[in-house]
């Protein structure tokens, strides 16, 4: 993993400093609330509907178990004994003071990590595929290139004040688990003919205006890396539109001016830029590279499992390894009933403990709002799970329809419109209730609390959006969204649903799939791409099915 | 607007700016966390000056009217995003939640 210089140290430290100092001026007066606002947003603390948030960036969902531990500490210390971890490999703490931040920063800064960048019209947190560096499909690790753009993109004089907030995703496999498609900038790494390089793809996004991301260059030699993303965000810098924020994303830049215009463009500046970065770049990411060699692989020879509840555990939550003695391992943080993504500062620390005795120290966070152990030796398995379930941990639901994405919603978020949190919870519990989740099989149910789409709905293959409706939570459905290599925006079904409505109808949905599947084989997406949406929507309205009849 | 429209009772809040707290203005000029104890404005010029009165901007954040119906018991918020600044949020029993909300005290 990379390791602090004494530069990273210094500007942290620095950084932290002027913040401290911001937060004294605006306690005594000296600033207002409007110029301070811009200078906490720009440290990742937000006011929202309770309280203060603190977003702090996780770079690419890279933990070590110091950082996972020091993690605990915050929120144990300064909030209510537990974080939230987000959709961009973010964790948030939800109840801090403002007179206790500065703290909390430099208590991140002692692990190497900062909320620089979490928030305002900047490069935010670069994300990367959950199981780089482990995944057996993988081209290339995409972590040391994730590192060269976080250490590009920090404080980049030119890129502080885009015309919108500006986000990255890269992958080195061709299973796309980082949504790439659905970024400002996604990333994929590719070989050809032995070479190294990136597919680079523009314009995605989700929020107001769901867009698919489309590619600008099929394979753009690594080295060229840098100079084309700066290349890209130039442009944008000057073409995005700052009169709206509605329409300010690259992506609405990529739909006025056209793919091929945006091409020729960045293409042109990535030629102005391309001889000023002299190489030094490469130097860094040589560097870099050294930071995330592999561990030292234990060879290990595992048992044969024989308990059918691990066997379950290891049939949704254990994906394979680069190495056939080693596992990857995914941490539900979606217990049925539970807040998904929250975990406490006593399942912090379990986990970090349980990185270091079993995966090398290292742990990972998905987009999904779930920790990764990348490296596990499968020896260690049962020991393992049995050490999960104890500190209720164990679920096993990776991948099936309890394992949901949901954003804080209005209870907590201050630009939400609806609640999400007890409707993931609801359709969590009623799954469970029906024994029926690992029968469904392969689900993915995305629910967000407003149109900003923190919860990726239109990729849910079931999305559900919560919206304020004279003065009533009300949820629109949409189906067929996937954020995989596959990537396409959900179709919405028909009219929203009352709050008490929605667990009801997704039941409704659910049951129908597994009527109309030829098999077990087939998912729910695979179905509803067969079958078109239909059916569903009669499941989701059986009223008007029966006026029609 | 239509200048027949009834006017909305409405209450004067914010957010500490210090702890971040949910808070109401009361007819003492005092800050309340409890939304029964805040001031009641019963009509727009009254609301618009107690308004600009309460914004101090060294102890709170945001200020603002909100809508609210008058119950014997106080006021109580028109809207459903009042009602979860007032009470909590609704999947733990924290924040202005303890003792009200189901489920863990995390």
């Amino acid at each position: 993993m990379y390791q602090y210089n004494d530069f990273d140290r210094a500007f942290l430290a620095t950084r932290n400093a002027q913040f401290r100092a911001q937060v004294e001026r605006r306690l005594d007066g000296s600033l207002t609330e409007d110029e301070f606002k811009p200078l906490r947003l720009m440290n990742g603390v937000y006011l929202q509907l309770h309280a203060y948030m603190l977003r702090v960036a996780i770079p690419y969902g890279t933990l070590s178990s110091a950082q996972m531990r020091q993690l605990a500490l915050l929120a144990e210390k300064w909030d209510k004994g537990y974080g939230h971890f987000t959709t961009r490999q973010n964790i948030q703490y939800n109840w801090p003071k403002l007179t206790d931040i500065p703290d909390m920063l430099d208590a991140l800064g002692e692990v190497g990590l900062h909320a620089i960048q979490t928030s305002g019209n900047t490069i935010r947190n670069v994300t990367a595929d959950h199981f780089a560096g482990a995944a057996d499909d993988e081209v290339a690790d995409p972590r040391p290139i994730a590192e060269l753009l976080r250490q590009w993109s920090t404080d980049h004089p030119e890129f502080q004040f885009l015309p919108r907030k500006f986000k990255i995703a890269i992958t080195g496999a061709p299973n796309d688990r980082a949504v790439t498609r659905a970024h400002d900038i996604g990333l994929v790494l590719k070989r050809r003919d032995g070479a190294l390089g990136v597919e680079v793809i523009i314009g995605g996004g989700l929020g107001r205006t769901p867009m698919v991301g489309k590619t600008v260059r099929d394979f753009l030699p690594i080295e060229d890396l840098l100079p084309y993303c700066e290349a890209i965000v130039s442009v944008y810098n000057r073409l995005g539109r700052r009169d709206n924020k509605y329409k300010a994303r690259i992506k609405i830049t990529v739909h006025e001016n056209g793919l091929d215009t945006m091409r020729e463009k960045i293409e042109a500046r990535f030629a102005e830029l391309k001889p000023l970065f002299s190489g030094v770049d490469q130097e860094m990411l040589a560097g870099i590279e050294r930071s995330f060699a592999l561990p030292d692989f234990v060879d290990n020879t595992p048992a044969p499992i024989l308990d059918p509840v691990l066997q379950s555990f290891v049939d949704t939550n254990v994906t394979a390894h680069k190495r056939d003695d080693h596992a990857i391992v995914t941490i539900s943080i979606k217990k049925h009933g539970e807040t998904p993504g929250d975990a406490t500062a006593d399942q912090m620390r379990l986990m970090a403990d349980l990185a270091e005795a079993h995966a090398y120290g290292e742990l990972r966070i998905s987009h999904e709002q779930n920790v990764i152990l990348p490296h596990v030796r499968r020896d260690a398995l049962p020991a393992l799970f049995e050490a999960l379930k104890a500190a209720g941990l164990g679920t096993a639901n990776v991948g099936l329809a309890s394992d949901i994405i949901a954003c804080p919603g209005m209870d907590y978020c201050a630009l939400a419109t609806a609640r999400s949190i007890p409707v993931a919870q609801g359709i969590a519990k009623r799954i469970d209730e029906l024994k029926i989740e690992h029968d469904v099989g392969h689900l993915k149910i995305k629910i967000s609390g407003c149109i900003n789409a923190c919860g990726h709905h239109h990729v849910g293959h079931i999305g559900i959006l919560g919206l304020d409706r004279a003065g009533v939570e009300n949820y629109q459905i949409t189906l067929g969204g996937d954020g995989s290599e596959r990537t396409a925006i959900g179709e919405r079904a028909g009219p929203g649903f009352a709050y008490d409505q929605v667990v009801p109808a997704i039941e409704r949905l659910i049951l129908a799939y597994l009527d109309l599947r030829e098999g077990a084989e087939e998912t729910f997406i695979d179905a509803y791409r067969r079958l078109g949406p239909a059916p569903f929507k009669a499941a989701l309205y059986p009223e008007e099915k029966q006026d029609a009849a | 607007m239509s200048r027949n429209r009834p006017f909305t009772p409405k209450v004067v809040t914010a957010n500490l700016l210090r702890e971040g707290d949910v808070v109401y203005l009361t007819d003492r000029d005092e800050w309340t966390l409890d939304l029964r104890e805040a001031e009641v404005l019963e009509d727009e010029a009254h609301a618009q000056m107690r308004l600009v009165e309460a914004d101090k901007p060294a102890v709170v954040v945001g200020v603002y009217l909100a809508d609210v119906t008058v119950t014997e018991t106080g006021p109580v918020p028109s809207h459903f995003r009042e009602d979860f600044r007032a009470s909590g949020p609704t999947n733990y029993a924290h924040g202005k939640s303890s003792g009200q909300r189901p489920g863990p005290e995390v």
